[in-house]
């Protein structure tokens, strides 16, 4: 079994609203500094798979077709 | 002219779809389920509103990939009007039967109020009965409105005419990019749009100017 984990942010130039809320909480919570705050998704996927060629394949297709709207996100693949 | 009405688990706008549609055109529209291949003929498929599978994911992304949408995208490449409103432009998008994105409300709240809309466009099959700049209300009802498209996308939907509603005189209320509310596509028969028409049909809604709408796109004279 392959263990991978898929990371989904949000391209440069797209407005991130919750990040920037973030970004607010925390410079409220008292800690200097903070600069730009991007908010994503992490995806942790099992794949009754053993060959990490095809492994990584599927994965990049399941991103392209569902996980990631590649119209405002970046998404990477992490075999682990 | 015949409609029918997508239904998927989670929307909450259905009802007050096929009663508009029933209203306006006298006849009741036939009812599409999500796992449905197939839709009869018809002329006009509307996507209501609501929270398909929850927003999980990303809002409509997970209803864009249930095989009637397979059957929605069929029809609308043969000319078929579609419209999706709120979730179900949200729908559209995540399909990719319209260009751009629908992000989460600048003021990261939800809204529900009325606003103003401007006719963009009033040469298209769906709002051929109002008129070039006309100013109507709509309710709206939402958390991800906030439409996105990148600049060269941007410029093809106002290069060609392809933003049909934009919101008016200070209501956008979601943050969305040149005002925009409501879009077609290329071909002209898919629109989206994020205010809800189909609640403001007739006097009990107090007005009626979502009605005309519908009388585009069902080819009644108002």
């Amino acid at each position: 079994m392959i263990k991978a984990r898929i990371t989904v942010t949000l391209k440069n130039g797209v407005l991130d609203p919750q990040g920037k809320a973030i970004e607010h909480a925390l410079s409220g919570l008292g800690f200097g500094g903070v600069g730009q705050v991007r908010q994503g998704k992490v995806f942790d996927v099992e794949l009754a798979e053993s060959d990490k060629a095809k492994a990584e394949a599927d994965l990049k297709a399941m991103c392209d077709k569902l996980l990631a709207n590649t119209v405002i996100e970046n998404y990477s693949v992490a075999i682990t | 002219m015949k409609s029918a009405v997508v239904l998927l688990p989670g929307l909450n706008r259905d009802r007050d779809m096929i009663a508009a549609l029933t209203k306006i055109s006298g006849t009741p529209p036939v009812t599409v389920w999500q796992t449905d291949t197939e839709i009869p003929d018809v002329d006009l498929i509307t996507i209501p509103g609501g929270f398909s599978f929850g927003d999980y994911l990303r809002c409509g992304a997970i209803a864009a990939r249930m095989p009637v949408m397979r059957a929605v995208a069929e029809k609308a490449a043969k000319g078929v009007m579609v419209i999706g409103v709120c979730n179900g432009f949200q729908i559209l998008v995540e399909a990719g039967l319209l260009p751009g994105a629908l992000m989460r409300n600048t003021s990261l709240k939800f809204v529900c109020r009325q606003v103003k809309l401007q006719i963009a466009n009033a040469n298209t099959m769906f709002t051929r009965r109002y008129q070039p700049g006309q100013i109507i209300r709509s309710p709206v009802a939402h958390h991800d409105g906030n439409y996105f498209a990148d600049t060269e996308t941007l410029a093809r939907l106002e290069g060609e005419g392809q933003v049909v509603f934009r919101y008016a005189e200070g209501t956008n209320p979601n943050g969305s990019i040149n005002d925009i509310a409501g879009i077609i596509n290329s071909q002209g028969n898919v629109l989206g749009l994020m205010p809800h028409p189909e609640n403001l049909i007739e006097a009990a809604h107090g007005g009626s100017d979502g009605r005309a709408l519908f009388e585009s796109a069902l080819g009644i004279a108002a």
